[in-house]
């Protein structure tokens, strides 16, 4: 059987930011087929911490940050769930002076994005958590930062896209993809067809993948972020947090569990399957105990990780291809896209339709890996 | 790497026949189980200290215990045995070893999965009431700790271990309200002729119903649960009998359970590739008659692999040390190598009449009530859990769990697991081995973040 379809856009990959993406386009108007491999949201979109955040963030990336976290606060209205989304707090945990002379530093950069963030000294900090332990001393609270299920977020934006018209087609692999320089013209293995006006190319670890059949050959590595959670325990850390420097991060839910991450799992990135280390999950519990001693006590009862896709300079490629009309990127989020992926459909949707997006996007411009065309410069980064 | 030793996982009749084929052709394995005494489940043995006389702990199965409890003692000195050890984790040529509280990595080259069962149940309302317990955990009470569940129990379920444990409590003193079977007396009368060639086996099971309906226990077949009753603990169950009709009756105790699942956790982590066993209505690790799995140097022994019971768990155990052997080099011999086989092979005919005998109830999953709780971890209802299934668009098994929270507490799906997979196969009207298995994920068992390296 080959069924034939033929849309405005097609969209490769249904994570977060490919069925965002597709909502947006519905509620324009224009009409979306959504080709994903697995089902939506299996691989990063669904397995990651589920941290929203926006402290600690490349400069570059807070713009579109502040625009996710509108939307975040909006998403009950958006997508008919709030996926469990709480302001909760993130704290980024000085454990040396140099780490609390980087998050002032920090602060001050921010300002001008209008992201607030509270110093907190030795003292304030034991007083206002009393379960941190000796290993912190201070740290850096953004307020209106938190955390949701990552478990739900993609399948709910897939829902919400297609009640609103969009066709998403899960375990539907694409096998082939061209464009005559009008058209793009997909092939899954199950030979459906999808014809479209225009390619948005979400996909996650394997975005290099259809950029590299368009020409961009782009140094996409992949991750595999090992996470672990605990046993319910009562609940009594309300803001998540993580350290200067990475090494682990930390959130309690409401219902008691604790769930902390830090080290690297095995990422199989052709078998589209990644698996934790128990070096990995022992190293993030040991921090996880210095910061929080309380947890000496609690059990671990699962870990997991899931497949990332990595950009050289840690910051996603994002933006319309440089080599085909038509064509959008949105991947390669560096293990730290679960905040963006809401954005990502307006700004996508925006660059499909207008051409142009009212988000600055230029330090993600897919150029900054390709060969330098002659006379050209490569914008400011 | 040919010197490094190999490994066992399990002490039971699997384990510790395996270790015992492996020193008798002069290699040293370690042993790893995570019993403070080896012996395995069926003939766990008390604590040091205990006295209870094997006739006592064991009945029937006295003589067997105590040969694999000897033989396991004369290994001392010839085996590298670590009791109280969990394995928790393993990828290829490391296990992760957790005992007394510090954590080792355990490297190894050929390792045999001796893993055993655990109980199979479906729940049905008012199953998380103090009181209940598992068959399996009844019989571990007695004999483990000499302790009984309650005075005035009722056992319901199906398959041999209902009437075994029932017997071992009218025997230990305990007052056995009813033995309530949830399989029909037709099917045990369709299964006679294949039982009848399990031989000792059988005689045992039609002895130990002799014995109940001696002292007046009431037994009953074909029965159908409908709810375990009480406010802090359970103090009743009512059921619908064969002929339809109503019946509650009064406990301070219930045990139930519904046969058993192979442990296969550890199976998984290992990557071995797993197939639909209809027989068992399980996802089993494959494994060759031999115990050879599809990776190289994994051995599979005993009830881990597919519930064959006691007597199968000892021949498998030999059988996959030899092929061990085998394939370190040592030479075969074919004879007992035959002899082992054949009577594997005997012992899966009488495995397959108790499937016909005692079949699971599956229908008890399906039609389970909505507000069930069906993961009691996670306090997820089969209502819950259908809806995520349903209105989600979760066809397969781990997307629902990921979508409803079922199977994602302390006991990892290993109780909850198999009826919940029913439940959701029934809901979306589709073949069970179509919505795939909850993928194992480690810890196998909870620890301790506290753990030392």
């Amino acid at each position: 059987m080959s069924e034939r379809l033929t849309a405005d856009v097609a969209i490769i990959g249904g994570g977060i930011a490919g069925c965002s993406t597709a909502l947006h386009l519905r509620w324009r108007g224009a009409s979306v087929v959504l080709l994903e491999r697995g089902v939506c949201g299996g691989q990063a979109s669904g397995v990651n911490y589920g941290g929203v955040r926006q402290q600690g963030r490349a400069l570059a990336e807070l713009p579109l940050a502040r625009r996710s976290r509108e939307m975040w606060a909006r998403l009950a209205a958006i997508v008919g769930t709030d996926c469990e989304f709480m302001a909760t707090g993130h704290i980024k945990l000085a454990r040396s002076d140099a780490d609390m002379a980087e998050l002032e530093a920090y602060r001050e950069a921010v300002r001008p994005y209008g992201l607030a963030l509270e110093l907190l000294g030795r003292n304030a900090i034991r007083a206002r958590y009393d379960w941190l332990g000796e290993a912190a001393i201070g740290g850096s609270l953004c307020a209106e930062d938190g955390a949701a299920n990552p478990r739900l977020v993609a399948p709910a934006f897939a829902r919400a896209a297609r009640a609103a018209g969009a066709d998403i087609r899960e375990h539907a692999p694409v096998v082939e993809m061209a464009s005559d320089g009008t058209q793009f013209r997909l092939r899954t293995a199950d030979g459906l067809e999808v014809c479209a006006a225009n390619l948005v190319n979400v996909a996650g670890a394997w975005g290099h993948e259809v950029a590299v059949r368009f020409g961009e050959s782009v140094p996409e590595a992949v991750i595999a972020p090992n996470m672990c959670v605990s046993e319910p325990l009562p609940y009594f850390m309300v803001p998540n947090f993580g350290v200067c420097g990475g090494g682990v991060y930390v959130r309690q839910i409401p219902r008691g569990n604790v769930i902390f991450g830090g080290g690297r799992g095995i990422a199989d990135r052709e078998r589209l399957r990644a698996y934790p280390v128990a070096d990995a999950s022992l190293d993030a519990m040991r921090q996880t105990i210095a910061l929080v001693p309380r947890l000496r006590h609690a059990q671990l009862i699962r870990s997991w990780t899931g497949i990332e896709g990595v950009m050289p300079d840690d910051i996603p490629v994002i933006g319309p291809s440089r080599t085909t009309s038509g064509l959008f990127h949105a991947f390669g989020f560096s293990g730290h896209g679960f905040q963006l992926g809401p954005v990502m459909g307006a700004v996508l949707s925006e660059l499909v339709l207008d051409g142009t997006t009212p988000t600055p996007i230029a330090a993600f411009d897919i150029a900054r890996f390709l060969p330098l065309p002659t006379g050209e410069g490569r914008g400011e980064g | 790497m040919a010197d490094r030793p190999p490994v066992i996982v399990g002490a039971g009749p699997a384990g510790i026949r395996a270790a015992a084929t492996l020193v008798a052709a002069g290699l040293t394995p370690i042993v790893l189980d995570e019993a403070p005494r080896g012996g395995g489940q069926i003939y766990r043995r008390p604590p040091a200290g205990f006295t209870r006389p094997y006739q006592a702990l064991y009945g029937f199965e006295a003589a067997k215990a105590r040969r694999l409890h000897d033989e396991l003692d004369g290994l001392a000195g010839r085996i590298d045995y670590r009791p109280d050890a969990l394995v928790w984790d393993m990828r290829r040529g490391a296990l992760q070893c957790l005992s007394g509280g510090r954590n080792a990595t355990i490297a190894y080259r050929d390792l045999i999965l001796a893993t055993g069962a655990r109980d199979r149940i479906i729940p049905f309302p008012g199953w998380t009431l103090p009181g209940i317990y598992t068959l399996g955990g009844a019989q571990i009470a007695l004999k483990y700790q000499g302790c009984a569940i309650g005075r005035e129990i009722v056992f319901l379920g199906t398959g041999p271990l209902l009437y075994l444990v029932a017997y071992q409590y009218a025997k230990a003193g305990a007052t056995v309200r009813a033995v309530l079977d949830t399989a029909p007396f037709a099917a045990k009368r369709r299964a006679l002729p294949a039982l009848l060639a399990g031989g000792a086996t059988f005689a045992k099971g039609l002895w130990y119903v002799a014995a109940l309906r001696a002292r007046g226990v009431p037994l009953a077949a074909g029965i159908r649960p409908i709810a375990a009753a009480g406010d802090t603990a359970v103090t009743a169950l009512r059921y619908r009998a064969a002929n339809g009709a109503e019946r509650r009756i009064a406990c301070d105790a219930l045990a139930f359970g519904f046969g058993l699942s192979s442990e296969t956790q550890l199976a998984d982590l290992a990557k071995i590739p797993f197939r639909y066993d209809t027989l068992q209505q399980q996802f089993l690790p494959s494994r060759e008659s031999s115990g050879r799995t599809p990776v190289a140097g994994l051995y599979l022994a005993g009830d881990g692999g597919g519930i064959a019971g006691a007597d199968a768990a000892e021949l498998s155990g030999e059988r996959a040390a030899l092929a061990l052997l085998e394939d370190r080099g040592h030479a075969a011999d074919k004879l007992r190598l035959a002899a082992l086989e054949r009577g594997l092979q005997r012992i899966a005919g009488f495995r397959a009449a108790l499937e016909t005998a005692f079949p699971f109830p599956a229908d008890l999953a399906a039609a389970m009530a909505d507000d069930t709780i069906l993961c009691r971890c996670e306090g997820v209802t089969a209502g819950e859990f259908r809806r995520a299934a349903g209105a989600l668009d979760a066809a397969e098994v781990n997307r629902a769990k990921a979508f409803s929270r079922c199977g994602m507490g302390r006991c990892q799906g290993r109780v909850c697991g198999p009826a919940a997979a029913i439940v959701l196969a029934a809901a979306l009207q589709l073949p069970p081995e179509s919505i795939g298995r909850l993928r194992g994920q480690a810890p196998v068992k909870p620890i301790p973040l506290a753990v030392t390296a």
